[in-house]
């Protein structure tokens, strides 16, 4: 009984002493919890957008949280608690569609939410097509692709995606993504089907076979990655020839690095990746958050970003502001996915197809493993 | 006794064969290293065998074979893999030249007991190597960690450079990322502010438990005990899920108290178990002589019954320290950004970025656990010296 009293004593003091702190400064709250993918990417959006946004509102604290990785998981947990603690999300847009399909992102209007580009262009033909979902705020387009081990491949390097099934020219260890998407569609353009129809086959029980099959005379020499750090480490200590990764760390491992690495742009896939704002803020944080986003997304800021990382700004208007890397100060242009010389042959992220058929080829895909 | 043992040279029919077969696990290694363990085994057993045969029948002098061996094997390393090899080379040929002739002049039957047959004999030596074999086992994952954290490249890789111990291969540069990072210092205060106050918590709740406990007239003992040592039983997971919707409703998450008493809780359970297991051998009536001496029971707690079962309740704490400092599961669920403990950085860490940074913390880690298991063990001979001493 006494223990009972004591908690809720204590936790209606710590509540008080939250509305306090929320009252006291008007009506927007003065700290942000940014939840990211920690690493080189969480570093750019600092860089780009947190750290000046922080010097023009002094008051202002923000605070990362690098959970980006479980963020259905935990916003589900949160929303059931009733105790949301992130203010903005940094999910890609699979994730960005599943979370507003739930209700547990926040809905918004791009032209009312996002500034408009310094030409005037509203948001929503500036992002144009990337606003793949109602509650989805793009910030970057990047791919996943192959890089190789340049001392591993002799004189003929590799330069289409098939070269991945090839054994015979590139013996030796690749790495995959440990799920069927784009394995499946890179496998099926390799076993002679038209790129226009990928899905088509792979919507049939005997393409997803077919696949597998592809898959298969490959499986023996195949590392399966489940993190996006695994294949550069894996590059480095030369135990594969070439793995599948995203394209940024990649860039990292050749650029800054200097490993002995190049990439392979062939057929890479691209997807995105950008903020939700969680459904449910209290007023004063929803505030804040709002004023952030606008400014974290603008065409400058999304611009910056591309110095500290190889991805491409979502937003037409930031494309020619690309610059250098602000510590190397070499230009970033030809290291973007979208770059006309890497993009001769690219997939656009099937998000309706994946959308309807991700749990039955998971599936499959996982007995497949396990034979 | 053990000195009287007999000892007399072996027939070429025993020590050879043996020689081969110790070859051949040493050729394993060497072989798998280089693409085939299967031609390692062979060659290794062959070249170990003819080696026997040569240094005992041909040569004969065991300075002499024994040098000769040392230097040789070192040679063959350095021509098949650089300094590292021929450090490895002449480990191997310290241990053959040491190994034919320990067996040749029957030297290792001089330590056991003269009357234990072939058999024992043998069993008495592969017990000792299984039990190294299982030390080595255990301790290498962390031995490798410890040079591979001073690597000059952002891999986790032994590279060219490192193995040839060029100085240009190592760096302090990952210790210097640790010490200079903001996030990583922000999760070292964190775990240095949530740890001590999770102990002091679990020691004064956990002391207070196990005295009651072991009052004889206690009701239920049995039960409250198992409900108290639950956490220690109920799968983590389990216990975060249910400590993140209680802690979310009366709010708790994302506090700092709140983890430091999600903490305690995990963390009570050992100092229940030490203090009761030292309270085991604390004598009662010492508490009823200070009574007799007019002592009220705190003073008698204070005074007479805490420095006696001091060691146990130090190392429950230091049990609950640990606990609290390599805990990620709970401060997962229980914490929020703000509470990013040491563990959390470095499973972020690791899963989104394989950095060396890791395997720097992870050393001074190591360091600072060896300290504090150093000073359990210490206590706990002070505490077995002490009871040696107590009346009873």
């Amino acid at each position: 009984m006494k223990f009972t009293t004591t908690l809720l004593a204590s936790s209606a003091i710590v509540g008080a002493g939250t509305l306090a702190f929320a009252d006291a400064h008007g009506n927007m709250a003065k700290e942000m919890t940014l939840v990211s993918w920690g690493g080189a990417y969480q570093s750019s959006q600092d860089k780009a957008y947190v750290q000046p946004y922080l010097g023009m509102n002094s008051d202002v604290s923000a605070v990362w949280d690098e959970s980006s990785a479980e963020a259905v998981a935990k916003l589900r947990a949160m929303n059931e608690a009733g105790n949301v603690t992130w203010d903005l999300v940094d999910v890609v847009a699979a994730d960005a569609i599943r979370l507003c399909d739930e209700g547990l992102a926040m809905e918004i209007d791009a032209d009312e939410v996002l500034a408009a580009a310094p030409d005037g262009t509203p948001a929503s033909e500036d992002f144009g097509d990337l606003l793949v979902s109602d509650c989805f705020i793009p910030q970057i387009v990047y791919s996943t692709t192959f890089g190789y081990r340049t001392d591993m491949v002799g004189d003929t390097p590799p330069t289409k995606i098939c070269d991945v099934f090839d054994l015979e020219a590139y013996p030796g260890k690749r790495a995959l993504e440990k799920r069927p998407i784009n394995n499946m569609e890179w496998a099926l353009l390799c076993d002679g089907v038209e790129k226009a129809d990928v899905y088509d086959v792979l919507a049939t029980p005997e393409g997803q076979e077919k696949a597998l099959a592809k898959l298969g005379t490959i499986k023996d020499s195949v590392i399966w990655w489940s993190a996006g750090a695994d294949t550069p480490q894996l590059l480095a200590d030369g135990e594969i020839v070439m793995g599948s990764t995203y394209n940024g760390r990649l860039f990292s491992v050749i650029e800054e690095q200097k490993q002995p690495v190049a990439m392979l742009w062939d057929a890479q896939v691209f997807d995105l990746d950008g903020w939700i704002i969680p459904a449910g803020l209290p007023a004063d944080r929803l505030a804040r958050v709002m004023d952030f986003v606008k400014f974290a997304t603008d065409t400058q800021r999304l611009a910056d970003q591309s110095q500290y990382i190889s991805y491409g700004p979502a937003r037409l208007s930031s494309a020619p502001m690309v610059g250098k890397h602000a510590d190397l100060g070499i230009d970033m242009a030809p290291h973007m996915p979208t770059d006309p010389k890497n993009a001769e042959n690219t997939f656009l992220y099937n998000y309706e197809f994946w959308a309807d058929y991700r749990d039955d080829i998971d599936a499959k895909f996982q007995a497949w493993l396990a034979q | 006794m053990v000195a009287l043992t007999p000892i007399s040279r072996k027939p070429v029919s025993f020590y050879v064969p043996v020689t081969a077969a110790a070859g051949a696990v040493a050729g394993l290694f060497v072989g798998t290293a280089n693409g085939s363990g299967l031609l390692g085994v062979v060659i290794g057993a062959v070249v170990m065998a003819a080696l026997a045969f040569v240094l005992t029948k041909v040569v004969r002098n065991e300075t002499i074979s024994r040098w000769v061996t040392l230097i040789g094997l070192a040679v063959v390393g350095y021509f098949m893999g650089g300094i590292p090899a021929m450090l490895i080379g002449a480990a191997f040929g310290w241990f053959f030249g040491w190994f034919v002739f320990w067996l040749y002049e029957g030297r290792y039957r001089a330590k056991v007991a003269p009357y234990l047959t072939p058999g024992q004999v043998l069993w008495h030596f592969t017990f000792r190597v299984i039990c190294g074999a299982i030390f080595v086992f255990l301790i290498t994952p962390i031995l490798v960690v410890m040079p591979l954290s001073f690597n000059a490249e952002n891999f986790f890789t032994f590279t060219p450079e490192m193995l040839r111990f060029d100085p240009a291969g190592y760096s302090l540069k990952h210790y210097k990322d640790f010490f200079n990072s903001s996030d990583w210092q922000g999760a070292v205060w964190n775990s240095l502010k949530i740890a001590p106050a999770a102990t002091l918590l679990s020691v004064s709740f956990g002391t207070l438990a196990a005295i009651g406990l072991s009052q004889p007239h206690v009701p239920f003992r049995r039960a409250i005990m198992a409900v108290l040592i639950s956490p220690m039983i109920v799968p983590l997971i389990i216990s975060a899920a249910g400590m993140y919707f209680f802690y979310s409703r009366v709010g708790l998450q994302g506090t700092t108290l709140g983890v430091i008493l999600a903490h305690a809780a995990l963390g009570i359970p050992f100092v229940i178990i030490t203090v009761t297991a030292t309270l085991v051998g604390f004598d009662r009536s010492l508490t009823r002589a200070a009574a007799n001496m007019g002592a009220n029971p705190v003073t008698t707690f204070f005074r007479v019954q805490m420095p006696l079962i001091l060691p146990g309740v130090i190392s429950g704490g230091l049990f609950a320290f640990i606990t609290s400092f390599d805990e990620v599961v709970v401060v997962l669920f229980v914490g929020s950004a703000g509470q990013k403990t040491l563990p959390w950085q470095m499973f972020t860490g690791l899963r989104e970025q394989i950095s060396p940074t890791i395997l720097a913390v992870a050393t001074i880690l190591v360091g600072i656990s060896i300290c504090l298991l150093t000073v359990v063990e210490l206590l706990r001979r002070r505490s077995e010296r002490l009871r040696g001493m107590s009346p009873g």
